[in-house]
């Protein structure tokens, strides 16, 4: 394969924010190759999160660029990125809790043709099988680990090029990350690129091939995970303790 | 006190239902109280009563009534028309005034806006039509008995048929098509319905469509009961949102419960303490439902 066909995702200098002149993102540049996991790392209120969410297409870009397997997809709307094969989950609130899971998935699946939809949907239950057995639940009453998974089965519907996750971590309990990041990585083998924002940063980097450290908006590490872990600097100074005993970045 | 207050007050309470259903629509999927709702109650009874007189002119015998009914096939045939005219009147005040200040967010001013509008909109109907009411028909209809002391005309039987046929097929809709589920996902997290790949601005659309035609059933219905008056869809606008509030923001079934309890509740309230307390039952009634269940009856809690 070609680098240009490897490249699903070239996020290029991107400026981006929710008031005009006050810029959250200032220049970041991030890439994610088809069947890799990168993770977004840094302190509170680096901009992680806002990142993806100007990507998805949620928050103004004032400048830059975003391509997706080399098409340029800046500021499209949000709802039809999905169709072009750019997915993403939002930290919280990610499944809508008054509807079942079914009707979740339903709805998640109105993205394909009709006749593809059913089997979308049935394709998901095999994958993650604890949802199959709650389909007629409401998804409000799902465990935060099954809340996930139909966040990431409702992003995944649409089988995209690119799934990008703001923090999948938050509010699980490390046993439950272990098994979120385990299907992550086994999402991956399906070729797709993920896009990983963390604040757990050493469980992201376990399953991480890259990660892009990001300080007060911009860029200020990159590598691969292996590298980025085992660097003290990095531990100590972006990754909240790496190596020592975990302790809380204050926020911004 | 006879049972007659039981079909008055069903009937009543269609009409209010056919209304409150925008209410709740619109206030669960664009966050604000439409106070404009009345007036596409009123715009529907005028464009029907219209375009009832154009057919009228075009076709000879259109205004002949149809077996036991009031109405001929012409105001069967403009009702259609003017659910179409309403629900793009509720589109053309969405794109000229709503869509502008949802953009800057602040929900109060919007619903001041839209008081704003039922005012314009009120004034222009009493400019064009004066506020003398008109009416569809000037024959008079036989109630026919129906058992337990009760009594309804033809017109009635039909339009409750209608209403029913009306609210089973938008709860069909909502509850069944891939549309209803993208319009109760806006309706939670207008984010992630956008994230899941609706398209939010084609859902208001389709509320603002809905709202409007059910709206203007809900005005032929009071027209054909009633009368035409500029004010009819104003007046019935404080039990359209009890009837909204009761049955919990943005349920349908409970949009149409709390309308049947109100209409009830009303007419029972004529037979028992008179007219002119109509009203007040209706808020007792919402008042009291409210206090045991603060999200309406078939509200959730969130």
């Amino acid at each position: 394969m070609s680098d240009a066909a490897r490249r699903a995702l070239e996020v290029d200098s991107l400026v981006a924010g929710y008031e005009p002149g006050l810029p959250i993102v200032n220049g970041v540049s991030i890439g994610a190759d088809a069947g890799e996991i990168v993770a977004i790392l840094g302190p509170n209120g680096a901009g992680k999160s806002t990142l993806i969410k100007a990507v998805a297409g949620l928050v103004p870009i004032s400048a830059g660029a975003v391509r997706l397997a080399g098409a340029e997809i800046t500021r499209l709307p949000a709802h039809t990125m999905v169709r072009r094969g750019l997915a993403f989950t939002p930290q919280t609130e990610n499944v809508f809790a008054s509807m079942t899971v079914a009707d979740n998935l339903r709805l998640a699946s109105g993205i394909v043709t009709a006749p593809l939809r059913v089997g979308r949907i049935e394709a998901m239950y095999a994958f993650f099988p604890d949802l199959a057995r709650q389909r007629a639940l409401l998804a409000g009453r799902l465990s935060g680990g099954q809340r996930q998974m139909l966040a990431i089965a409702r992003a995944l519907i649409g089988e995209p090029r690119v799934l990008m996750l703001d923090e999948p971590s938050a509010g699980l309990s490390p046993k439950l990350v272990e098994t979120v990041f385990a299907r992550l990585t086994e999402i991956r083998q399906s070729g797709v690129a993920i896009v990983l924002v963390e604040q757990n940063a050493r469980a992201a980097l376990r399953i991480a091939n890259r990660a892009y450290i990001l300080v007060e908006g911009r860029n200020r590490r990159e590598g691969s995970a292996r590298d980025l872990a085992d660097d003290p600097d990095v531990a100590g100074l972006y990754l909240g303790g790496l190596r020592a005993a975990p302790m809380r970045q204050a926020a911004s | 006190m006879t049972p007659q207050f039981l079909a008055d007050g069903l009937i009543a309470g269609a009409m209010i239902g056919l209304g409150a259903i925008g209410v709740t629509l619109n206030y669960s999927i664009l966050r604000f109280a439409n106070f404009a709702h009345g007036e596409f109650i009123s715009f529907g009874a005028y464009a029907t009563l219209l375009i009832a007189a154009a057919i009228g002119a075009a076709f000879a015998g259109s205004a002949e009534a149809i077996g036991p009914f009031s109405f001929g096939w012409g105001i069967a045939a403009a009702g259609l028309g003017a659910m179409t005219l309403t629900g793009a009147l509720a589109l053309a005040l969405d794109f000229l005034l709503f869509a502008r200040l949802r953009q800057k967010g602040a929900a109060i001013t919007t619903v001041m806006a839209s008081f704003g509008a039922s005012m314009a909109l009120r004034a222009l109907l009493e400019f064009a039509f004066t506020s003398r009411p008109v009416y569809f028909s000037r024959d008079l209809q036989i109630a026919m008995p129906i058992g337990f002391g009760m009594r309804v005309t033809a017109d009635q039987i039909a339009l409750l048929a209608l209403t029913a046929l009306l609210l089973a097929g938008v709860q069909a809709l909502l509850t069944r098509t891939q549309a209803g589920r993208a319009m109760r996902a806006v309706a939670e997290n207008p984010t992630l319905a956008r994230v899941a790949g609706v398209d939010v601005d084609g859902v208001i659309r389709a509320v603002w469509l809905i709202g409007g035609a059910l709206a203007c059933a809900s005005g032929i219905m009071l027209g054909l009961i009633v009368q035409i008056r500029p004010f009819m869809g104003f007046d019935l606008l404080l039990p359209l949102f009890a009837a909204a509030i009761l049955g919990g923001i943005g349920s349908v079934p409970g949009a149409i419960a709390g309308a049947l309890i109100v209409g009830v509740g009303e007419a029972a309230a004529v037979q028992i303490v008179g007219a002119e307390w109509r009203a007040a039952v209706a808020f007792l009634l919402l008042i009291g439902v409210l206090l045991v269940k603060p999200t309406g009856l078939f509200g959730r809690a969130d």
